[in-house]
């Protein structure tokens, strides 16, 4: 019982990452109907800078938690949007209108430049930093098993909430988010409308990237170790979650997070930690058979 | 025109020294981060350093060279629209059936039959063919999947990893010869390849990309943890290589070697060339093949469902059975080549199988531009040997590997041989060619 509330809190908290890397994938694909197989990295990078800024605070000696989290949340979402930006443009604008496999191909290709790129300029060692955050709260025991609610675990639960929140709005309220949402329905009309839609679909990248940014944000916080591979399995893991929610839907990236979260927390625990990754990927599986647009997606419809 | 081109020709230095200015500084912000700054682990506490002339280099290199090349992409590109008016003819760049490209392929083929006696003292170049085959060989596997079916695979590297596992344990466990473990490993690869399809027929594109690099990614887990069944991260060691029908490559003992046979003196690199003309006959029993196949009726419906599959369902054709032969015939070639790697190193374990392996094939198959027979040879050559060339800067060859695979892609978004001509045409009359 204990040990299934700590597993709960954990998953959710590894759900809420991956969700927020999930909205990533499937803002992108929504816009332009690709796999964005970069933002893995994107992630990998922020979390990169995230520590790089955290020894940089630790050298000015600042220490108050909350002004060097504020910090290193914005300058980690600053860069990495600019690398968001970078991606789309040099890997994905010019193979825009080309066949579908060609920015996959040079997605996977700038995915393999941003790793080696990473490793080459960071070192390929696993980068530990001193903890941030510290402590937690004691829920309750049972049969000696602490079920423990680290700080650390709050605040990426609530930063999660109100990002989505933030972005719930900023989709569905305002100009900009409405010209995204008509540049998924229609791109040609909607540049007939007078919108830019290279700048909507760059936004969207950066945009993307500064969710992913957060992500690696948080994860840098509450693992407290780094290193260039990570963001390879988050990726994958976050795609899943993305597809598992039904692709191109914002609050199923969340939920489709929160449930490979839940599903590889849980079977870690009770099943096999070695397993983990096959369970997600089984699920997934399953569920594309029985519901091949994912959760909350809308079913496509072919048209002849 | 004329006004556009001389437009073209007058941008202002100034514009240019903007927009160049703008590149520079996007330049320093992704340079920051990443070259300007760096940690390092300085006794168990990392400390920052910097870099400052690196990331000054990196950012010049980013202005001049954005300078000059949109100065001579621009001058090219005013050429062109002046050779082009000058013409007034509509040059048709989708010319198909180019002869040439008949006559690269057999001069590949005269290439690869004299290249190990031309370099038989040369074990690095025959090598690096033979790596190069087992590529081709993959690549013209992964072929019938996604070029010729259009079924996206990212997973392609668990067929091989099952070919080269099946082989691994029946020669290790039982003493089974490469040529009895060959048909066997096939076997097994292709009802993989159905496990893998049966559940994916109803998901389309980029599902189906996720299904299969998610099935992958559950191969090689299984292997990585099942020790019992595949030695776990270590691998199955000491596979037994393969002999000539029976005849071993060793040294003179009791029993008939391959070069006592044959009244040879024992050379270590005999066997290097087998194994090369090994792979090199498979992989063209393989083209063989998969162009026949092209030419019957279920390889002419695996080319039909790429282009429509509504179509192809009112047609009648069963999309079930076309799609599971597709997958069922790849992963085929694909164990076969698992096979051939197994024997040719004597030990595999879950590391050379893992979803960059799928990237590199699948990369091979789109670069190479898909469905195009030569085009895979072309593809595997560049990406083989581009990284075998990097040997001198060895860690920046991953580093360009992956720029390379950019590049190509902007530059020729279909390929290298870019076509998609279907293998079969109508010929009014009812006559087909």
């Amino acid at each position: 019982m204990a040990l299934a509330l700590q597993q709960l809190i954990n998953g959710l908290t590894l759900g809420a990452v991956y969700g927020l890397i999930a909205i990533g994938y499937t803002m992108v694909y929504g816009i332009i109907g690709m796999i964005n197989f970069a933002h893995g990295d994107i992630y990998m990078v922020s979390a990169f800078i995230a520590v790089t800024v955290f020894t940089l605070l630790a050298t000015f000696s600042i220490s108050s938690i909350p002004l060097s989290l504020l910090l290193v949340l914005l300058v980690a979402v600053l860069f990495t949007s600019v690398y968001g930006w970078t991606v789309e443009r040099i890997a994905y604008r010019p193979l825009r209108g080309s066949t579908r496999l060609a920015p996959l191909i040079s997605a996977i290709g700038m995915s393999i430049f941003l790793q080696n790129m990473v490793q080459l300029t960071q070192g390929a060692r696993v980068k530990p930093i001193a903890p941030v955050l510290v402590g937690g709260i004691d829920l309750l025991t049972i049969d000696g098993f602490t079920v423990r609610l680290a700080y650390s675990q709050i605040l990426i639960v609530f930063v999660t909430i109100a990002l989505m929140a933030g972005f719930t709005w900023l989709i569905t309220q305002t100009s900009f988010g409405r010209q995204q949402r008509s540049c998924e329905q229609d791109r040609t009309m909607t540049a007939l409308l007078g919108i830019n839609v290279d700048r909507t679909i760059s936004l969207t990248f950066m945009l993307g990237a500064a969710l992913a940014a957060v992500a690696g944000v948080m994860v840098t916080v509450y693992y407290g170790v780094v290193d260039f591979f990570i963001g390879f399995v988050a990726g994958i893991k976050a795609f899943t979650a993305a597809v598992l929610g039904g692709i191109g839907s914002l609050p199923g990236a969340m939920l489709g997070g929160l449930l490979i979260g839940l599903i590889e927390a849980f079977w870690a625990a009770y099943l096999s930690a070695e397993y983990k990754d096959v369970a997600t990927f089984s699920i997934l599986i399953l569920v594309l058979m029985f519901r091949p647009s994912g959760l909350l997606g809308r079913p496509e419809v072919e048209k002849v | 025109m004329t006004t556009l081109v001389l437009a073209r020709n007058t941008t202002s230095l100034t514009d240019r020294l903007k927009d160049a200015g703008a590149i520079a500084l996007v330049a320093l912000l992704l340079g920051i981060p990443m070259i300007g700054l760096t940690t390092v682990d300085q006794g168990g506490a990392l400390r920052i350093a910097t870099r400052w002339p690196t990331l000054f280099a990196f950012i010049a290199v980013c202005f001049v060279g954005r300078l000059l090349l949109r100065y001579g992409f621009d001058q090219w590109r005013a050429r062109r629209m002046v050779r082009e008016q000058a013409t007034l003819a509509v040059v048709d760049r989708s010319v198909a059936t180019n002869p040439w490209l008949d006559w690269i392929g057999w001069g590949a083929l005269g290439v690869s039959l004299v290249l190990p006696i031309a370099f038989s003292d040369n074990r690095y170049v025959v090598d690096t063919a033979t790596t190069v085959l087992i590529y081709v060989m993959l690549g013209w596997g992964l072929n019938v999947v996604v070029g010729l079916a259009g079924l996206l695979d990212l997973g392609y590297v668990a067929f091989y990893a099952v070919g080269a596992y099946t082989y691994g344990l029946l020669s290790t466990q039982f003493g089974w010869g490469f040529w009895q473990a060959l048909p066997v490993a096939g076997a097994m690869a292709a009802s993989f390849g159905i496990i893998l399809g049966w559940p994916t027929l109803r998901l389309r594109g980029d599902y189906l990309a996720i299904v299969t690099l998610g099935f992958g990614e559950i191969i090689r887990v299984i292997l990585v943890n099942w020790t019992e069944l595949s030695g776990g991260p270590n691998g199955i060691t000491s596979i037994p290589r393969p002999s000539f029908f029976g005849l071993p490559f060793k040294p003179p003992g009791d029993d008939p070697t391959f070069a006592s046979f044959f009244g040879l003196e024992y050379a270590p690199n005999q066997r290097i060339l087998f194994l090369y003309y090994l792979i090199l006959g498979l992989a063209l029993l393989t083209n063989l093949f998969v162009s026949r196949m092209r030419k019957l009726p279920v390889g002419r419906a695996w080319e039909a469902m790429r282009e429509d599959e509504i179509a192809c369902r009112a047609m009648g054709i069963n999309a079930r059975n076309v799609k599971l032969s597709a997958f069922a015939l790849g992963a085929m070639l694909g164990g076969f080549a698992g096979v051939f790697f197994a024997a040719r190193q004597g030990f595999i374990s879950p590391e050379s199988f893992t979803f960059n392996e799928s990237a590199i094939i699948l990369a091979i198959v789109v670069l190479g531009g898909m469905g195009s027979q030569l085009g895979v040879v072309l593809a595997s050559l560049v990406l083989v040997l581009l990284p075998e060339l990097g040997r001198d800067f060895a860690e920046y060859r991953m580093l360009i590997f992956g720029a390379a695979m950019i590049l190509i892609m902007i530059w020729k978004p279909g390929g290298i041989l870019a076509h998609r001509e279907p293998t079969m045409r109508y010929v009014a009359g009812g006559e087909s060619r």
